[in-house]
C-alpha cells in the first residue's frame, strides 16, 4: 500500500520522518483512518459505478417503481457509520489525552515566539535562535509564551503542535527517537515573513548535548537561567519586599511554587507558572491572604524572557520547604 | 385574488389574504428578535467572561455610574413600552387620535431616555473614563478604580459603552419607526383590520426594553451596594 | 398536477424577463426571480476576483521561494481569496440565486414573504462588497479570512477595519434573506403542500436558514468587536490589556463553523432534487433526509470548539469537541446512503445536471471521511494548520458547494432563462471541473501530512513536487469553470427555447411557463400529491 502510493508518486516522500515516541502510535491511527476513507470512498465510488451502468435509462418514457424507503437499513448505515467513528474517537482520544501532559520529571526548555523567529532557553542558561537542540530518548517538555501574536510550534517528524499566545503560557512534550535535524514550522500565520518562521530541531546524543550546552558559548560560561532569575529577583527590587523569612510586606517565596496558595478572597489557587506570570503582571488581582494589594504592576518592565527566568528561580525557591503566611495575620 | 387585492386594505400581492400576512408578518419580527438576542448574546457571553474574570475591576467600575440615574432611566423606558402597549390597543379599537397620542407620548420617553443617556456619557468625558478615546481618571475615580487594575476597568468601560451604546442605537432606529407610525397613523392608514406595522414596531420596542432590563443591572448593580 | 401548464405559445408570451426592461425595473425590482438574477451577477463577479486571487496564489508556489509577489503581497491573496470566496460568493450562492428563485416557486407562491426586504439584502450585500472591493484596492488586509487576535487588532496595519465593516454588512443580507425563506417556508405554502410534502431543497433552505439567522448575528458581533479593538485598541482582544486572543476565536468559530453548513446543505438540498429527477425515483428514505438537515443544522452549532484543538484549550473540552464532530459527520454519511440507494432500480439518465450531482457525491465523500482525520483529535494534532485543512475544507466547499452550484445552474436554467445550453459542452465541463480539482486538491492531502504549513509565501523545497502538481491542477480547474460561463451566457441568446419543464421533473416551479411569469403562477396550484412522484404508480394514478 505504502509502497504503491510511493512509487505512484515517483519517489517522493509519501510519509514525513517519525522521530518521537509519539509518531508511530500517531501514523497507527492515520494509516487506520486511511483505511476507512478508502474503503468507504471505493464503496461508495463502485455501488454508484454498478447503478449507472445496470440501471441506464433504456427508453424515453421508462417508469420504475416506487421505493419508499428501508427502516432497517436506515437504521444499519446510521449504526454502522457510529460504531466506526466510536473507534476512532476511542482510539484517538486516549492517544491525545495520554500525550497531553508531560511525564514527570522531563527536562524542560522555555520557548519563546516573536515575529518571526524562535527563542528557545536551556535552564543551564544556554540561549538560541531558531535552533532547538535536544538529547535523544529523553523526555523533553517545552513551556512556550509568545512576545506578540499567536505562534503555532510544530514539528512534523515528532506529530507534535501546539499554539503559541501571548499573555499565557502553553506546553507540549516529546521523545526524540532518532538523531538528526528535523523541521519546527510555525503553524498558526502571524504576520508577513510567517513563512519565515521555520527552523531546526537537532536531536543530539546525550553526552554530545552535554557538550552543546556547556560549550555552546566560546569563553563565557553561559549563566543559568535561575541563576539569571535569582539576579533580577534582586535587581527588580522583589527581594525587598519578598523576604524569605515571612516578614516582608509580600509573601515569602519560599516554598510557594508548585503547592496551593490562600488567597484574600477565600479561594485557593495552585501557584503555577499562570499564577506566578499573572502575579507579576497584574499583581492585584489574586492577593496571598494576609496580604495587602500594594505591588506595583510589571508589566512593559519585564520582557517573557525575564519573566521566564524569574519562573526558573521560583521553582527552585518552591523546592526549599519555607514558612507559609499564617492565617490571619495582619 | 383581484378582488381582495384591490381594495385600500393593505394587502401587499404575495399574500392570500390579511389572516396570512399578519402571521408573516408577526413571525418575521419575532425570527428578527431573535437575530437580535443572538446579536446581543455574543456581546453579553463577552461581558460575563471578563466580569468573571475580572470581578473587583467590574464592581469598581459600576460603583463609578450614577445608579439614580440608571433607575430613573429604567422607570422611563418601562413607562415607554406602556404607553407602546397603548398605541397597539389604539389601533386595535381604531382610535386614530389616542393611536397618534401614545406614539408621541413613547417617543416623548424615548427622548428622554436619550437625553439622559447622553448626560451620563457626558459626565464619563468630565471623569477621562472613556476607553481608549480619554482614559486617564483621577483623584476619587482613580481612587475608586485602582485596585481592580486600570486596564481591566477600562476593559468594563468598554462594555459599557458597547453595550448602552449599541442599546441606544436601537432606540434611536426604535424612534424613527415610531415617527413613520405617527405619519401613516395621521393619513388613516391604520384600521382594525390592519394594524400589523404598529404591532410589529411595538415588539420591537419592547424588545430593546427588555435588553435594557438586563444592562441595568449587570452595569450599575455590579457587587449589591444597595 | 399538470393542468395549469400548457398555454398556446402565441409570440413571446409574458414572463419576469420581458415583463419590463432598463435598468430601474431590475435595480428597483420586487420581483424574487430578477433579485435572484441580480444575485447571480454580482456572485459572479465576486468568484471571477476570488477566482484571479487564487490563480495569482498558484502561480506564485510555484517555486519554493516564491515565482511572483512579495510575501506581504502573497499574505493578502490569500486572505482575500478567503474573505471574497467566503463571505461574497458560497455563502449567497445557492440561498442568494437558486434559494431566492426557487423557494417561491416550490412553495407554490407569488413571490417570497417580504419582497422589499429581499431587495434591501441584495443592496446590503452590494454596500458589503463594495467596503470589501475599497479595501483590496486601498492596500489590501493580510490577516488571514479568520481574522485571528491580536495579529488582525493590534499587529496587523492593513485595512482590517474596511473589511471588518464589509463583512459585517453582508451578514446582515444573510440574516434578512435566512429569515424571509422562513417566513416564506413556514406561511405561504400553497394548499395541500405539507412538509413532508416539500421538496427536499426547501427542507435544505429551511435548515440553512435557521443558521442564516441564528449564527450570523454572532459573526456581526464578532467583527464589530474587532473593528472596535483594531481602531481603539481597548484591549477586550489583546492580551497586554487584559484582554483574550481566544475568545474572538470561540466567538467566530461559533458562527464560522456552522457558516460551513451554510455552504454545504443547500448544495445537498440541490443534490436531492437532480438526483431524484434523473433517476425517475423518490429520494431513498425521504424522511431521513429531511431530518438530517435538520440535525447538521443543530449538531453545527456545537462543534466550533475543533477549530481549536491545538491552542491549549482544555483537554476536556477537546474531547467534548471531538465526539460532536464526529456525530455531526453520520447525518452527512446517512445522507450519501440514501442518494446512492436512490439509484437502485432507477431510471437513469445522464444529462449535464447529473454529472455535476455525481461529482458532487464523489467530492463530498472524499471531503467527508477526510473530516475525520481532523475531528480526531490525535491525527488533528498534527494535521491542523497544514495543506490538509486546506485540501479538506476545498473538498467541502468547492468540490461540494460549487459543485452543487453549477449543478442546480445547469437544471433550472431552462426554468430560469427558459433557453437550453448545450449538453455536450456542459458534460464535458463537468468532467474536466471534476478532474482538474481533483488535480489540485489531492497533492495537498499529502502536502499536508508532510507538514507543510498553510499560509507560507514560501516553502521548504522538498514540498516543490506537490505544489507544482496542485498549480498544474488549478489550471485545468480554472479552464473547466470558464466553459459554463460561456456557454450558458452563449445560450441565453442563442439556445434553443426551453419548454416549461425539460426534464420531465416534479415539484411546482415546473408546472408553470418557463421562465415564469411575474406573478410566477396564473392560479395558485393545489398539491394533492407526495413529493418526486416519478413512479409507474404514481403516474398510472395521475392518467
Amino acid at each position: 500500500m505504502r509502497l504503491l502510493a510511493s512509487m505512484l508518486l515517483q519517489g517522493l516522500p509519501f510519509q514525513p520522518d517519525q522521530a518521537s515516541t509519539i509518531a508511530p502510535s500517531v501514523d497507527h491511527l492515520y494509516f487506520f483512518i486511511t483505511v476507512v476513507t478508502l474503503f468507504f470512498s471505493a464503496l461508495i465510488f463502485s455501488i454508484i459505478f454498478y447503478f449507472m451502468i445496470k440501471y441506464r435509462r433504456r427508453s424515453p418514457d421508462e417508469r420504475p417503481q416506487a421505493i419508499e424507503g428501508s427502516l432497517p437499513l436506515e437504521i444499519l448505515w446510521t449504526a454502522i457509520p457510529t460504531v466506526i467513528v466510536a473507534v476512532i474517537f476511542v482510539w484517538s482520544s486516549s492517544l491525545y489525552f495520554r500525550n497531553s501532559e508531560a511525564p514527570l520529571g522531563s527536562m524542560e526548555i522555555f520557548v519563546t515566539g516573536k515575529q518571526w523567529m524562535w527563542k528557545a532557553e536551556h535552564p543551564e542558561g544556554q540561549r538560541e535562535i531558531n535552533e532547538l537542540h535536544v538529547p535523544l530518548g529523553r523526555q523533553v517538555k517545552l513551556t512556550m509564551t509568545s512576545e506578540d501574536v499567536i505562534h503555532d510550534f510544530f514539528v512534523p517528524a515528532f506529530r507534535v503542535k501546539k499554539d503559541v499566545l501571548p499573555g499565557r503560557y502553553t506546553s507540549l512534550w516529546f521523545e526524540a527517537t532518532k538523531l538528526g535535524t528535523f523541521h519546527l514550522f510555525c503553524a498558526q500565520y502571524c504576520g508577513a515573513f510567517h513563512a519565515g518562521m521555520i527552523g531546526s530541531v537537532i536531536v543530539m546524543q546525550p553526552d554530545e548535548y552535554e557538550d552543546w550546552l556547556a560549550g555552546g558559548v566560546p569563553g563565557a560560561q553561559a549563566e543559568s537561567m535561575e541563576v539569571a532569575g535569582g539576579r533580577l529577583f534582586e535587581q527588580a527590587g522583589c527581594a525587598t519586599c519578598h523576604l524569605q523569612d515571612g516578614t516582608g510586606q509580600g509573601p515569602s517565596l519560599l516554598g510557594m511554587y508548585g503547592h496551593l496558595v490562600h488567597l484574600s478572597n477565600g479561594q485557593t489557587v495552585a501557584a503555577d507558572d499562570a499564577y506566578v506570570r499573572e502575579s507579576i503582571l497584574n499583581p492585584t488581582t489574586k492577593i496571598v491572604n494576609g496580604y495587602k494589594p500594594v505591588m506595583p504592576s510589571f508589566q512593559g518592565q519585564l520582557s517573557e524572557e525575564q519573566i521566564l527566568d524569574l519562573l526558573a528561580y521560583l521553582q527552585t525557591l518552591g523546592k526549599v520547604q519555607g514558612k507559609q503566611p499564617e492565617e490571619g495575620k495582619k | 385574488m383581484s378582488d381582495v387585492h384591490a381594495g385600500n386594505t393593505g394587502l401587499a400581492h404575495q399574500f392570500e389574504n390579511l389572516e396570512q400576512q399578519q402571521d408573516a408578518d408577526t413571525l418575521g419580527t419575532w425570527l428578527f428578535l431573535v437575530t437580535e438576542i443572538m446579536f446581543f448574546g455574543g456581546l453579553f457571553a463577552s461581558y460575563a467572561i471578563f466580569r468573571w474574570l475580572y470581578y473587583a475591576a467590574f464592581e469598581g467600575g459600576s460603583h463609578i455610574l450614577d445608579v439614580r440615574l440608571g433607575a430613573f432611566n429604567t422607570v422611563v423606558l418601562l413607562g415607554s413600552s406602556l404607553t407602546m402597549a397603548l398605541s397597539v390597543r389604539s389601533a386595535q379599537i381604531g382610535n386614530r387620535r389616542a393611536l397618534a397620542l401614545f406614539l408621541i407620548l413613547t417617543m416623548l420617553l424615548g427622548g428622554v431616555f436619550l437625553g439622559i443617556k447622553a448626560v451620563e456619557y457626558h459626565q464619563k468625558f468630565v471623569e477621562h473614563i472613556v476607553p481608549s478615546l480619554d482614559w486617564a481618571p483621577e483623584g476619587k475615580v482613580l481612587a475608586q478604580l485602582a485596585p481592580g487594575g486600570l486596564d481591566h476597568a477600562q476593559l468594563y468601560f468598554f462594555f459599557y459603552f458597547a453595550m448602552t451604546g449599541l442599546h441606544a442605537l436601537h432606540m434611536i432606529i426604535g424612534m424613527g419607526l415610531l415617527l413613520w407610525l405617527v405619519v401613516r397613523a395621521r393619513r388613516g392608514n391604520f384600521t382594525p383590520q390592519y394594524f400589523a406595522p404598529v404591532e410589529v414596531v411595538g415588539l420591537y420596542w419592547h424588545f430593546v426594553d427588555i435588553v435594557w432590563i438586563f444592562l441595568f443591572p449587570l452595569l450599575y448593580l455590579i457587587g449589591g451596594r444597595y | 398536477m399538470s393542468t395549469a401548464t400548457q398555454q398556446p405559445r402565441v409570440g413571446t408570451p409574458r414572463n419576469y424577463l420581458n415583463a419590463d426592461y432598463g435598468w430601474r425595473s431590475w435595480l428597483f425590482t420586487l420581483d424574487h426571480k430578477r433579485i435572484a438574477l441580480l444575485y447571480m451577477v454580482s456572485i459572479t463577479f465576486f468568484f471571477i476576483i476570488g477566482g484571479l486571487f487564487a490563480v495569482f496564489m498558484r502561480i506564485h508556489l510555484v517555486e519554493p521561494q516564491g515565482a511572483l509577489v512579495q510575501p506581504e503581497t502573497y499574505n493578502k491573496l490569500f486572505t482575500l481569496h478567503g474573505v471574497v470566496m467566503i463571505f461574497f460568493f458560497l455563502i449567497p450562492s445557492i440561498p442568494a440565486v437558486l434559494g431566492n428563485f426557487l423557494v417561491p416557486l416550490m412553495c407554490g407562491a407569488r413571490d417570497l414573504a417580504f419582497p422589499r426586504l429581499n431587495l434591501l439584502s441584495w443592496y446590503i450585500y452590494v454596500v458589503g462588497g463594495l467596503f470589501t472591493l475599497y479595501a483590496a484596492i486601498a492596500g489590501g488586509v493580510d490577516t488571514g479570512w479568520t481574522f485571528y487576535t491580536p495579529y488582525s487588532s493590534t499587529y496587523s496595519n492593513t485595512q482590517v477595519t474596511a473589511v471588518a465593516v464589509g463583512v459585517f454588512i453582508t451578514g446582515f443580507s444573510s440574516i434578512l434573506t435566512g429569515l424571509n425563506f422562513i417566513v416564506t417556508i413556514h406561511k405561504m405554502r400553497a394548499p395541500g403542500l405539507t412538509w413532508f410534502r416539500m421538496p427536499l431543497f426547501l427542507w435544505a433552505m429551511y435548515a440553512t436558514s435557521i443558521i442564516m439567522t441564528l449564527g450570523t448575528p454572532v459573526l456581526a458581533i464578532t467583527v464589530f468587536l474587532l473593528a472596535l479593538e483594531h481602531l481603539f485598541h481597548v484591549g477586550i482582544f489583546s492580551p497586554a490589556l487584559g484582554g483574550d486572543p481566544l475568545l474572538f476565536q470561540h466567538l467566530f468559530w461559533f458562527y464560522s463553523h456552522p457558516a460551513v453548513y451554510i455552504m454545504i446543505l443547500p448544495s445537498m438540498g440541490v443534490v436531492s432534487e437532480i438526483i431524484a429527477c434523473f433517476a425517475r425515483k423518490r429520494i431513498f428514505g425521504y424522511k431521513v433526509v429531511c431530518f438530517s438537515s435538520v440535525a447538521i443544522a443543530v449538531l453545527g452549532f456545537l462543534v466550533w470548539g475543533h477549530h481549536m484543538f491545538v491552542t491549549g484549550q482544555s483537554v476536556y473540552a477537546g474531547l467534548i469537541f471531538s465526539l460532536l464532530s464526529f456525530l455531526v459527520a453520520i447525518p452527512s454519511a446517512i445522507k450519501v446512503f440514501n442518494w446512492t440507494s436512490t439509484l437502485y432500480k432507477g431510471s437513469i439518465s445522464y444529462e449535464a445536471p447529473m454529472l455535476y450531482a455525481l461529482g458532487f457525491i464523489g467530492l463530498f465523500t472524499m471531503g467527508g471521511l477526510t473530516g475525520m482525520f481532523l475531528a480526531s483529535l490525535a491525527t488533528d494534532v498534527h494535521l491542523n494548520g497544514t495543506y490538509f485543512i486546506v485540501a479538506h475544507f476545498h473538498y467541502i466547499m468547492v468540490g461540494g458547494a460549487v459543485m452543487g452550484y453549477l449543478g442546480g445552474i445547469h437544471f433550472w436554467w431552462p426554468k430560469i432563462s427558459g433557453r437550453k445550453y448545450p449538453n455536450g459542452w456542459a458534460a464535458l465541463a463537468a468532467a474536466i471541473i471534476f478532474i482538474g480539482f481533483n488535480l489540485t486538491f489531492f497533492p495537498q492531502f499529502i502536502l499536508g501530512y508532510l507538514g507543510m504549513p498553510r499560509r507560507y509565501a514560501f516553502y521548504p523545497a522538498e514540498f516543490q513536487v506537490l505544489n507544482v502538481m496542485s498549480s498544474a491542477g488549478a489550471t485545468v480547474l480554472g479552464v473547466g469553470y470558464l466553459i459554463p460561463l460561456i456557454y450558458l451566457i452563449w445560450s441565453m441568446r442563442y439556445g434553443p427555447i426551453a419548454e416549461p419543464n425539460p426534464w420531465g421533473a416534479k415539484g411546482l416551479e415546473w408546472q408553470t411557463a418557463s421562465p415564469p411569469p411575474t406573478e410566477n403562477f396564473s392560479e395558485i396550484p393545489v398539491v394533492t400529491e407526495e413529493a418526486y412522484a416519478y413512479s409507474a404508480e404514481e403516474e398510472a394514478q395521475r392518467v
